[in-house]
């Protein structure tokens, strides 16, 4: 209590220091709008040759924030919500701000939400693993049991297959983050499912496992037994730390390259059995809609993309001059081998530079530099993985696939950057 | 050798009794066998062929007032979806259309898994709370509303595994892609035949939410 009301004081007394410096509005967890980072202009009194106060007197102390956050002038990096998507906050989506990151490390704060039944709260001393079916031994593992078996850390994006969902038949949000944000990337800490076999056995007619959530939605999956025992992760721990609650805490399942609806969160059971589920997510959802009214099922895999994450329309370009063109490139089928950019609306490429370290289905950062004269310009980006696939066009994809497949949209988008540097969202055609 | 083998045999009969389970199979010694009732509590699902549905049945007769009562606020009185709560009946003919109604009726190509997920997740909020028979109830008023069985039909059990849905036949395996035109990794880089017009802007649909507490 007393602790607490210590801190209160010095955040109050820092308040009002920079209320006095820097005006009320920019205090707190306020969010600005792209368009205010245009007007964010320097305080001439802290700059050369003047003294700013952060120079000439005390800051916090320790321990005012026990778990650091982020300086209150990163307030607008959060993840943001289109509350016209969805009937319920529960059953809903949010988007990670891929244009206010570097590297390719999504801080665990800022990885976006896709629930459907809300987020559990679970005390990791009720969390059980349950795995039943085809086994010679069906089982129970307490979370403690799963820290004792080997250990593996690997870094994997994790994409929902409807990121991009909305632009099938147009250029429809006009931002970075609610056209591509629905990835995330991180180093996950679990063990490999295939060393849990080891204690459960299997049996020769296990061909597929039911994947299911212990949240109010019991969210299921059916998954190959070969994906299960390649490289799936029951997963702990995200960038060093406990899963956030609202990515599956305490445990969650890891289905590297795959869409993210089958990584099941608050994962309480594994059955394994000879044929597919066909639950609700893989029959009615995440199917994919074709003009001729079939639909394809079990299209797991994410296949290569790539977002040019500055400049974009969260990010206008300020100034002439020399620019780093950045971006993510991730493919579900291996490692990015190449990503080309263009500014001419595709006619022209050149390849961009990757930045280590390029790891197997994760993102990868790459950059390009490049000059702004105050023309206009079309800015893509387009990937190749090591199979050599090639990041298709929205054109190449429509032919083959129709508008009405919600799903699997890894189409090249194009940012419009105008004689004024406002970058805005179009399609070309 | 005959001694030794005897020797071995008995020691991992032991074993067998402490651990009820066959300890040198496994490996790390980690976890709890899984009791009878551990699993009846968890084990829901229900396959496409019938395997796993609790015995059980209903008709939609009883099924709508059940329907009424715990489903139709949001998803309308004859499943027709309230507000942006999602549609369970209806969209039939709609799927090679511009705008695909995907329902239980039109869409769904397995009676099963409208047992399965209503069992598991509905209503919304109160995952879990219907018994086996009101789910057989709510599942039968849904197909007869689908026009897929008749009013009076029994549901169970024997017979879920055996409904025929009207999208059987709906879905294509296996996934076909990579599906593009293969450029196999090299893709033109310069002079390129492609139309740069812009043909649509996001900023015109004006659908992008915008930050307004700043
Ligand atoms: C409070 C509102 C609400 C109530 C009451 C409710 N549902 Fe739902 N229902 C939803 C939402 C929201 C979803 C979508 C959940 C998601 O996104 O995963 C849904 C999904 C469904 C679906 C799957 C639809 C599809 O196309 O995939 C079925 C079937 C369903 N509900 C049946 C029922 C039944 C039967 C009841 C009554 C026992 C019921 N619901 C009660 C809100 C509701």
């Amino acid at each position: 209590m007393k602790k607490n009301n210590k801190n209160e004081l010095s955040k109050l007394k820092n308040r009002n220091r920079r209320e006095l410096l820097i005006g009320a509005s920019s205090v707190g967890a306020v969010s600005l709008a792209p368009k205010n980072l245009l007007s964010q202009e320097a305080n001439p009194e802290n700059l050369p040759p003047n003294l700013p106060e952060w120079t000439q007197y005390l800051g916090d102390g320790v321990d005012v924030n026990p778990y650091g956050i982020p300086s209150e002038f990163e307030g607008h990096v959060i993840r943001r919500n289109v509350e016209w998507l969805t009937a319920s906050a529960e059953s809903s989506v949010n988007f990670t701000p891929l244009q206010d990151l570097e590297g390719i490390v999504t801080p665990n704060g800022l990885c976006f939400e896709r629930h459907h039944g809300g987020v559990s709260v679970i005390n990791p001393q009720d969390f059980r693993l349950m795995i039943n079916g085809l086994v010679d031994r069906e089982m129970i593992f307490t979370l403690d049991d799963l820290k004792r078996f080997p250990q593996t850390n690997k870094f994997y994006f994790l994409e929902c297959a409807a990121n991009g969902g909305m632009e099938w038949r147009g250029a429809q949000l006009n931002g970075c983050q609610y056209t591509f944000g629905m990835v995330h990337n991180v180093q996950y800490t679990g063990v490999k499912l295939s060393d849990i076999l080891l204690e459960t056995g299997l049996k020769d007619k296990a061909k597929w496992v039911l994947a299911e959530g212990s949240d109010s939605s019991g969210m299921t999956r059916s998954i190959p037994i070969e994906k299960i025992l390649d490289d799936c992760i029951i997963a702990w721990a995200m960038n060093g730390e406990a899963l956030r609650p609202e990515q599956g805490y305490p445990a969650r399942l890891v289905v590297p390259g795959w869409e993210g609806n089958m990584w099941v969160k608050w994962i309480r059971r594994l059955e394994f059995g000879d044929k597919p589920y066909m639950t609700r997510e893989e029959t009615s959802k995440y199917t994919d809609l074709l003009a001729s009214g079939k639909a394809r099922m079990f299209t797991w895999v994410m296949d290569a993309k790539s977002v040019i994450t500055s400049p974009c329309p969260e990010k206008p370009i300020l100034s002439k001059g020399l620019h780093q063109l950045r971006g993510l490139a991730w493919s579900g089928r291996g490692k990015i081998k190449r990503v080309d950019v263009s500014i001419d609306g595709g006619k022209n490429w050149k390849t961009a530079q990757l930045h280590s370290p390029v790891l197997s289905k994760s993102l990868t950062r790459f950059t390009l530099p490049f000059e702004w004269n105050g023309e206009e310009l079309k800015l893509q980006s387009r990937a190749i993985d090591e199979t050599n696939y090639v990041q298709p066009t929205i054109d190449e994809l429509q032919k083959i696939r129709g508008v009405n497949s919600i799903y699997h949209n890894n189409s090249i988008a194009t940012w419009l950057i105008s004689k004024n540097g406002k970058v805005d969202n179009v399609r070309l055609g | 050798m005959l001694g030794l083998a005897k020797y071995i045999v008995s020691f991992s009969l032991i074993i067998f009794f402490i651990n009820s389970s066959v300890a040198s199979d496994r490996k790390f010694n980690l976890g709890q066998i899984a009791t009878k009732e551990e699993i009846t509590g968890w084990d829901i699902d229900v396959r496409p062929d019938g395997l796993g549905a609790p015995i059980g049945s209903g008709t939609a007769l009883i099924g709508e007032e059940i329907y009424t009562e715990q489903c139709a606020a949001c998803h309308g009185d004859f499943g027709e979806g309230a507000d942006r709560w999602p549609a369970l009946v209806g969209g039939e003919g709609s799927l090679a259309s511009h705008d695909p109604e995907k329902t239980t009726g039109s869409y769904w190509p397995y009676a099963s898994t409208i047992y399965d997920y209503i069992y598991r997740a509905m209503p919304y909020g109160v995952a879990q709370s219907l018994s086996y028979d009101e789910t057989y109830e709510i599942v039968a008023y849904l197909l007869y509303m689908n026009d897929i069985i008749e009013e009076d039909f029994v549901l169970s059990n024997t017979n879920i595994g055996q409904i025929e849905m009207p999208n059987r036949d709906g879905f294509l395996l296996p996934d076909p892609r990579p599906d593009i035109i293969n450029t196999q990794g090299n893709p033109c880089m310069k002079n390129c035949q492609v139309s740069t017009k812009i043909i649509g802007r996001a900023r015109d649909i004006d659908v992008t939410p915008e930050d307004d507490n700043s």
